[in-house]
């Protein structure tokens, strides 16, 4: 990182660019990790009124804190109302009222198709993962699916071991054939570049880079072969605000955090 | 009707060998004394029903309790995997395990529809998902209607249900509130349910008419276990005690420190142990 003088992370600027993809209009069905730092900083600076959701029944919740779990106690406190979790899927996220679902993955393919399962074998696996949660249908009923992961070639990777989540499938018009008529993954954001699925064979290509990330970097931290689009961009470097608004955040969910654990041991 | 009990008694009464149950919370309310108290009985065999086995199925996995559990997120929610549930799946230990893995939205649709007296729960799910080819009870049906193929789970039918909850009026009547998860449907989805409760108030006369109460002739018995729900939370009386959910993460990695853990915080210990372990957690409620 040559021109770097705020010092930012390649995680912040993950976290930061994820941001910036949300609007204040959207309706967001939020994933615990890195979605759920890229929703709250959206919804601290440039999308005040961006309506995020958590899958415990949480709707149009303002955080101070970042939760632990998708259920914290803050995300029921500041929300504007809190239905039960069958209503939640039914409704809301069936009915079709989710402009961006935001998911995290353990394991992720070129056409966004995310396992969060097993590693290995489903029946005698090497790891057993949690498992999908609400993302399957998170995955097929919000319109769009946004998602963000620190790139790894353990995580992203030619083949899969489990469907856990359903992208754009083996490309194409996949998701057509099975009569899923939402767009699927538009947008990867990494620790290094910005994604987005080709419009034809919807293969995930980087069409911006993060400051002073190469392209070299990018395909040896990915297990795929990397496409690269034509006019290749430059990922805006963090602001001042965008930074201050992320670091304050984390470091107050920090102190939260370890709060409990340190009034025990008092 | 509703029976007012001290919880062994409730679990001895209301749960049995081989029985399904379930013990309902979505990261909040979680019923952990009532789990406690199971363990301690030591059933065997059981098939444990939950969206979120969390920390005591890990638990009551670890001690040999399960035959088979139907889930649909088998993680500490936040910090990352179960380390004993992982060992019986992967490994066999201490017993190996059925599973019946589904997604959230199949679980929520099948209490519902256990709940509602239907045999199966209809919803829009589990398009391109690979759990539909591992799970033999995820299938589909034509709508007869528009033609559209639409995914179908069984209703889940508990014989018995254990939840937390804030409060009960003296008549037996429940209130839960704040994230109220699938409580209600898994309550009216079992043949029997048991409720540990913070408090008991004279009656509800003030509450706002819309609130989630289930009325005392849903459940058959009460117990009054302040803290119940440690290290859950519960809204309005303690908050979550996060750092509790990351030291978890250790104890279950390794199979003698779980056993110790075990004997130390649940076999050697009662309901009435609860209480204590929230105190530091009140204020920040």
């Amino acid at each position: 990182m040559s021109d770097n003088p705020l010092g930012f992370t390649p995680n912040e600027m993950m976290t930061i660019a994820a941001s910036r993809a949300l609007r204040n209009d959207d309706v967001c069905f939020v994933g615990i990790g890195a979605p759920s730092a890229a929703c709250n900083v959206a919804r601290l600076t440039h999308a005040p009124d961006i309506t995020l959701i958590y899958e415990s029944g949480t709707i149009g919740t303002a955080p101070d804190v970042l939760p632990l779990s998708i259920g914290d106690g803050e995300l029921c406190e500041t929300a504007v109302t809190t239905v039960a979790v069958p209503e939640m899927f039914r409704y809301w996220l069936q009915g079709g009222r989710i402009s961006i679902g935001f998911l995290g993955a353990a394991q992720l393919d070129k056409f966004g198709n995310i396992n969060t399962t097993v590693i290995g074998d489903y029946l005698h696996p090497k790891t057993r993962l949690p498992g999908g949660g609400g993302a399957p249908e998170i995955a097929t009923s919000s319109k769009q699916i946004y998602i963000t992961m620190a790139q790894t070639k353990r995580g992203m990777v030619e083949k899969i071991d489990f469907f856990t989540s359903f992208g754009h499938g083996e490309g194409r018009d996949h998701r057509k054939r099975l009569g899923i008529d939402t767009s699927g993954p538009t947008l990867l954001i990494t620790d290094l570049a910005i994604w987005k699925p080709d419009p034809v064979t919807k293969e995930f290509t980087v069409v911006s880079l993060h400051p002073g990330v190469t392209r070299q970097q990018v395909q040896e931290s990915c297990g795929w072969v990397v496409k690269f689009a034509e006019a290749l961009d430059e990922t805006p470097a963090p602001s001042e605000l965008e930074l201050k608004t992320l670091r304050d955040l984390q470091a107050r969910t920090k102190a939260a955090h370890e709060g409990t654990g340190k009034a025990k041991a008092a | 009707m509703v029976k007012f009990l001290p919880l062994k008694q409730a679990v001895a009464e209301n749960l049995n060998d081989d029985d399904t149950v379930a013990f309902e919370g979505f990261t909040h309310l979680i019923p952990t004394a009532a789990a406690h108290e199971a363990i301690r009985q030591g059933f065997r065999d059981l098939t444990l029903v939950r969206m979120t086995p969390d920390l005591i199925y890990d638990q009551m996995i670890g001690m040999g309790m399960a035959k088979k559990i139907v889930f649909s997120y088998v993680g500490n929610p936040g910090v990352g995997l179960l380390r004993r549930a992982r060992d019986a799946i992967e490994n066999g230990f201490p017993r190996s395990i059925e599973i019946e893995e589904h997604s959230h939205a199949g679980m929520a649709n099948a209490y519902e529809a256990g709940a509602a007296g239907l045999p199966c729960a209809v919803f829009r799910g589990y398009r391109g998902a690979g759990l539909a080819a591992v799970n033999p009870n995820i299938k589909s049906v034509t709508c007869p209607f528009t033609g559209e193929v639409l995914a179908a789970v069984p209703s889940i039918r508990p014989d018995v249900t254990f939840i937390h909850a804030q409060k009960a009026d003296r008549q037996g009547n429940v209130l839960v509130e704040g994230i109220i998860g699938i409580q209600k449907e898994a309550v009216l989805a079992a043949k029997r349910a048991v409720v540990t409760v913070e408090e008991v108030v004279d009656n509800f006369d003030d509450l706002h008419p819309n609130l989630t109460v289930l009325p005392r002739w849903t459940i058959a018995a009460i117990s009054v276990v302040p803290g119940g729900s440690h290290p859950s939370y519960a809204h309005g009386y303690y908050a979550r005690d996060n750092a509790a959910y990351l030291e978890w993460d250790e104890i279950a990695a390794d199979r003698e420190k779980f056993q110790a853990w075990m004997q130390a915080n649940v076999l050697e210990k009662s309901a009435g142990d609860f209480a204590a372990r929230v105190e530091h957690l009140r204020k920040a409620a």
